[in-house]
């Protein structure tokens, strides 16, 4: 990944490329004085690239970082290091009109569709709050329009427009998050677990309109979930972090046929099928023991301490081109497209 | 195997000023001692009530309007409050939807732990202090003991879980209730937690009855399903026929709209079509009527009842023997 991050957009040909990005979260204590006294590392040297076109799955435990790095990429959060690139330029240095431009194309659609929309703004001034803001409308009738247009296209009524957050259920509240996002015709949109809050019914339908949106406006999704059978679903490539750090990244037929990482080899056998014939036959790796917090990192490979491979030098042993001098282990490209961060393998 | 409960016609509504919400309307069941039954339905079909009526934990403006559950050889809507508090927590325990502010906060992990063991169980401080710690390890806490003075804030999330089994364990229960144990944690964590409870289960005899919307995890944990729709259950069978031979469009629907790890990449999802009804306005005759597409004239004005359509397995389907081709069944 080193060398083809270096290059520009035009010999890349990547939508986005994150390199070594790093998101702390500073924690203070003292209630006059304030002191610095240790850091969440939340996202912790992380880097990858997604491709104009195809959807990037990223799964991971709760609070391994999935949100941080979806926010710290549209720049609603400052990165403590590391850089995002859009189309090749590097988001920390735009200014003005070009940065207002990658913002309009880098959109987002949050995890909890009951606090992510304002309940005092009908659903109308809602999606067509965006076009406002980015100065895309000309006129009340174009504006009213436009944003009736929007409903229907994720699945309501334009009618609707007059209707409060309240007055819609979760999956409805989802879809209207979706048409906000579209409002500004991004090319881009990180959506984040925008399916775990639904029930299973509810989930297929959404699941369905962003394949179809995708299709029909070249769309270039991250889409990050906890249920790996969805992110199955719906990915081209997928991420796998585990406390703030990339543990695999590969195809989605390759992470699921040939897990390389202890880590996505449990995961993906912890993974209920919803079938007892299969389930009474099937082998799984139980993990023991919890997450460790990220404020308290364990030394070496993150995670060592849960892992069922674990050797003596995973620890903190620097090994020559399969770690840094810390002992981390660096994310290798171990096939095309299969990039790894485990010594063992 | 003998049966430890037996639910009949249970219905409980909430009286409301907007009107009578029909939570849990006329619902029939068993479980037999040492068997986990899995409840499944979508978000609001009632799965939550029908569990605290057992436990008669339902507060106004709720009300249980009929039936009977029989527990033990006892009516449990029958009994005084005071004899129901000494089945609650000591012979029917219940692990419940919310565990993060099931704990209380203020009071340390053995503090809460021992109440329950010392209350119950007639044990000294010591001895209960001695379970508690035994508890915790069990559920896979290591130094159970050292870790009784500890605050809920000071355990993860994972942690804590495992502590309100511990705590529905303690008193060796018949009959354990898990409300969605595990939707708050990550599939890793939710493999741990369901593979102790399935343990425990077969070495204690313990009945389970766990209450989800994860299909995956009834498939591998359940011995069998009801499935709930609007306050009753239209489907009810071993899981393997559930999955294998499902007769009701709502069972077909859930089944068929989920990705599964273990399939080749689908175009698109089927999903079901609109959203489950109002339970206070239900409509006539069938309540899935409105989504279904196979309905006929008559499930606009009758209800239909649950028929036997293979052995140890019934719908509430006028169409169901229609249904057996609809599933393609599992590869
Ligand atoms: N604003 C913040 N201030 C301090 N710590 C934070 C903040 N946001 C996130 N964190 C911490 O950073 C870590 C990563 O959180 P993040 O929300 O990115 O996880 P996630 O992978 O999205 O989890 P989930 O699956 O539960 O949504 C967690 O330990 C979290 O507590
Ligand atoms: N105190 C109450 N007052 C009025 N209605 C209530 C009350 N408690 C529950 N209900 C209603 O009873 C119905 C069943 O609720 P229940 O909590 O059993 O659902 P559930 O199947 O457990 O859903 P979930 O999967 O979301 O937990 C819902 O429609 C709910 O709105
Ligand atoms: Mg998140
Ligand atoms: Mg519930």
């Amino acid at each position: 990944m080193e060398d083809t991050a270096k290059m520009p957009l035009n010999e890349t040909g990547n939508l986005v490329d994150v390199k070594n990005l790093v998101k702390y979260f500073p924690v203070r204590k003292g209630i006059v004085i304030q002191r610095h006294v240790a850091d969440v590392k939340a996202v912790d040297d992380v880097s990858f690239f997604i491709r104009p076109g195809e959807t990037l799955g990223m799964v991971g435990e709760s609070g391994c970082g999935k949100t941080t790095v979806a926010r710290t990429m549209l720049q609603l959060y400052r990165p403590t290091s590391g850089t995002v690139e859009f189309q090749g330029q590097d988001l920390a240095t735009l200014k003005g009109r070009a940065l207002r431009d990658a913002r309009r194309e880098m959109q987002m659609i949050f995890q909890d569709p009951y606090g992510s929309l304002n309940p005092r703004m009908n659903c109308g001034n809602i999606i067509g709050e965006p076009l406002i803001v980015h100065k895309l409308t000309r006129s009340r009738n174009e504006y009213r329009d436009q944003v009736a247009e929007l409903l229907t296209t994720v699945g309501l009524a334009p009618y609707m427009a007059s209707r409060f957050p309240h007055e819609f259920s979760g999956g409805q509240r989802q879809r209207i998050g979706v048409a906000r996002a579209l409002a500004v015709r991004p090319s881009f949109i990180a959506c984040d677990e925008p399916v775990s809050a639904l029930d299973v019914s509810i989930q297929a339908q959404l699941i369905n309109l962003l394949e179809e949106l995708q299709a029909q406006f070249q769309l270039t999704y991250l889409f990050v979930a906890h249920d790996l059978s969805v992110v199955r679903h719906i990915s081209d490539r997928i991420v796998v972090m585990y406390l703030g750090k990339i543990a695999e990244i590969a195809t989605r037929d390759e992470l699921y046929a040939n897990p390389l990482h202890p880590y996505t080899q449990a995961l993906l056998s912890a993974v209920p099928i919803p079938d007892p014939v299969i389930e009474a036959t099937r082998s799984r790796i139980l993990l023991t023991g919890d997450v460790p917090s990220p404020l308290r990192p364990p030394p070496g490979c993150v995670f060592n301490p849960r892992c069922q491979s674990v050797g003596d030098d995973c620890a903190g042993t620097h090994t020559e081109g399969l770690t840094n001098e810390a002992g981390v282990p660096d994310l290798r490209e171990v096939s095309p497209d299969h990039w790894v961060s485990c010594i063992k393998v | 195997m003998a049966k430890l409960l037996e639910v009949d016609d249970l219905a409980t509504y909430f009286f409301t000023p907007e009107g009578v919400v029909k939570a849990v309307d006329g619902i029939t069941y068993d479980l037999e001692e040492g068997e986990v039954l899995a409840l499944v339905g979508e978000s609001g079909c009632g799965k939550s009530v029908s569990a605290l009526s057992l436990m008669r934990l339902i507060a106004n403006p709720g009300r249980n309007v009929r039936g009977s559950v029989m527990f033990d050889g006892k009516d449990l809507l029958e009994l005084t409050e005071p004899e129901m508090r000494g089945i609650r927590g000591n012979d029917m325990a219940m692990i419940f939807q919310e565990p993060m502010t099931s704990l209380n906060p203020v009071l340390t992990i053995g503090k809460q732990l021992t109440e329950a063991i010392t209350l119950h169980l007639g044990y000294d401080k010591q001895q209960s202090e001695g379970r508690a710690g035994d508890l915790l390890e069990m559920v896979g806490i290591p130094e159970g003991r050292g870790r009784l003075n500890d605050y809920p804030h000071q355990f993860s999330g994972g942690m804590r879980q495992r502590v309100m089994i511990a705590m529905a364990l303690s008193c060796n229960p018949k009959m354990l209730i898990a409300d969605e144990p595990t939707t708050a944690l990550d599939v890793t964590i939710q493999a741990q937690i369901l593979e102790l409870v399935q343990e425990l289960g077969k070495e204690t005899g313990t009945s389970v009855l766990i209450i989800t919307h994860n299909l995956g995890v009834v498939a591998r944990y359940a011995d069998r399903v009801n499935v709930m729709y609007a306050g009753k259950i239209i489907e009810r069978g071993t899981a393997r026929e559930i999955y294998g031979n499902p007769r009701h469009p709502y069972t077909i629907g859930l089944l068929k709209s989920v990705p599964r790890l273990d399939e080749t990449r689908k175009e698109l999802l089927e999903p079901i079509e609109g959203l489950p009804p109002d339970l206070i306005f239900l409509p006539e005759g069938c309540a899935f009527r409105e989504r279904c597409a196979y309905a006929i004239d008559r499930c606009a004005t009758e209800i239909p009842p649950l028929v036997e359509v293979a052995d140890a397995h019934t719908a509430a389907c006028f169409v169901s023997d229609q249904l057996g081709s609809e599933w393609g069944g599992n590869k």
